[in-house]
């Protein structure tokens, strides 16, 4: 079983955790990504998050469904937040459960990995200056680091 | 040689909506076109300098290749880098 959701309210991750529970499975993992007071040395007083809602329903769909394929039982859900959020605020939840914990960690791991790589979701961060800026994680990594050849090597 | 012309709407999201101050714009192409055609259609545009030298595109909801083409009514976005999480 596996659910995803682009939310504009706050994500209750103890329902999560709640809907993948089953007596089968003896390991549930939990992510919680939030958002967090500093970035690259400024203070963020909060976070706008924007998403192309069609593209991001379904690349997220096609990241789970590519979990439940390569950790077979696993039970995924995941659900993203979009919209302005307060620090602390959680932005993403993804619960994993499978009969042993190393499926569930990883298919958690990979989840919020590719969710990270593919899907179309943005945030602008507000400083407390009273300054905003899109959040560009592709500037922050030297060019050498996306090489193909560093890739092949996986050292990226 | 001659081509029917189409209309396309290309979708812009945060800082490539905020740059060019509308949440889409509409280019003509050939039928067929590429992907690299309407890019450099894009890039004509007045605020097109402010585009990465190879930005991402999805036609209809995917990821596009450069070479992939374009058709009439087809749904087409500019991805900024995406940060989720």
């Amino acid at each position: 079983m596996t659910r995803t959701a682009i939310v504009t309210r706050a994500i209750d991750a103890t329902a999560l955790i709640a809907e993948v529970a089953s007596d089968a499975n003896g390991a549930t993992s939990l992510f919680l990504g939030t958002v967090r007071d500093v970035n690259d040395g400024r203070a963020v007083t909060g976070m706008e998050y924007t998403a192309y809602d069609a593209m991001a329903s379904r690349e997220l769909e096609r990241i789970v469904s590519e979990a439940a394929e390569k950790f077979g039982g696993v039970t995924i859900v995941v659900e993203h937040r979009v919209g302005t959020l307060a620090l602390g605020d959680v932005s993403v939840a993804i619960a994993a459960s499978h009969p042993h914990r190393r499926d569930a960690l990883d298919a958690t791991r990979f989840v919020i990995e590719e969710l990270k790589r593919r899907v179309p979701i943005w945030k602008r961060e507000h400083y407390t200056d009273g300054t905003r800026d899109w959040v560009d994680p592709s500037s922050s990594i030297a060019p050498s680091a996306l090489s193909a050849s560093s890739l092949a090597r996986g050292t990226a | 040689m001659y081509f029917t012309r189409m209309e396309v709407r290309v979708l812009l999201f945060a800082s490539y909506a905020e740059a060019f101050g509308v949440p889409s714009v509409a280019v003509t192409l050939r039928d067929g076109a590429t992907v690299t055609e309407l890019l450099a259609k894009v890039k004509e545009m007045a605020v097109g300098h402010a585009l990465p030298p190879a930005p991402l595109i999805a036609l209809n909801q995917d990821y596009a290749a450069p070479g992939d083409v374009i058709h009439s009514g087809d749904e087409v976005a500019l991805i900024p880098p995406v940060a989720g999480g």
